[in-house]
């Protein structure tokens, strides 16, 4: 179910105000996070954000296409190494 | 002859459904551009009038998003998706099912026909 809109898009506090004091000293530092569930907000555009994956922090460069996304859907969390006995060639190919 | 959005219409149907043929036009917007139109629903498309066709080409062309438009439209927005890097433009890359569904059986439609794995035997005893 989709979140109420009376309620505005869910932005992890923290990270906004982390964001918004950059934005005033005109900073551009990585910031690390864990707020996967965190909306993308304007604010955030032209920044790179670390989101974390469960094990490290993968960077994200946020581009205005991204607003509107959640942070998470930038750092997969799953990695798949193809199946046993499967042949890497048409990977290492592609 | 009947021909809209680029499509010919079967002759011999009824133009509530004869419309369904046109990619992006399903039973729910034919009744709509039918309500518009105010167009009998049972007319073959054979014996539509001029100003019938008129009407129909107006309606479609105003209110309707089909055929290369609206692919075009849905390649766009997929387009978006992966080239942006996110879970869902990943899956569509992939060619796998972008909204959660299990892998581990069935998502054919998006796996399209199953291939042999090679070396994989059955058991036998």
């Amino acid at each position: 179910m989709a979140r109420s809109l009376k309620k505005g898009p869910y932005v992890d506090a923290k990270l906004l105000r982390r964001v918004e004091d950059m934005n005033d000293l005109g900073k551009k530092l990585v910031l690390k996070t864990w707020a996967r569930c965190s909306s993308i907000t304007p604010e955030m555009v032209g920044h790179t954000i670390a989101v974390h994956n469960g094990r490290i922090h993968i960077p994200v460069y946020i581009s205005d296409n991204m607003i509107g996304h959640k942070l998470g859907e930038f750092a997969p969390t799953r990695k798949f190494g193809g199946h046993a006995g499967q042949e890497r060639s048409t990977k290492v190919r592609a | 002859m009947a021909r809209l959005a680029g499509v010919d219409l079967p002759r011999d149907k009824r133009i509530e459904v004869a419309l369904t043929y046109i990619f992006g036009v399903g039973t729910a917007v034919a009744d709509q551009i039918i309500k518009a139109t105010g167009i009998n629903p049972d007319t073959r498309v054979k014996d539509l009038t001029e100003s019938e066709e008129q009407k129909l080409r107006v309606e479609l062309e105003n209110n309707h998003a089909v055929e290369g438009d609206l692919r075009r439209e849905i390649a766009m927005n997929v387009k978006r998706l992966t080239d942006v890097g996110c879970y869902r433009g990943l899956r569509h890359r992939q060619g796998l099912p972008v909204r959660g569904q299990k892998t581990k059986t069935n998502a054919r439609t998006c796996k399209g026909p199953r291939k042999a794995v090679a070396g994989k035997k059955k058991i036998t005893k």
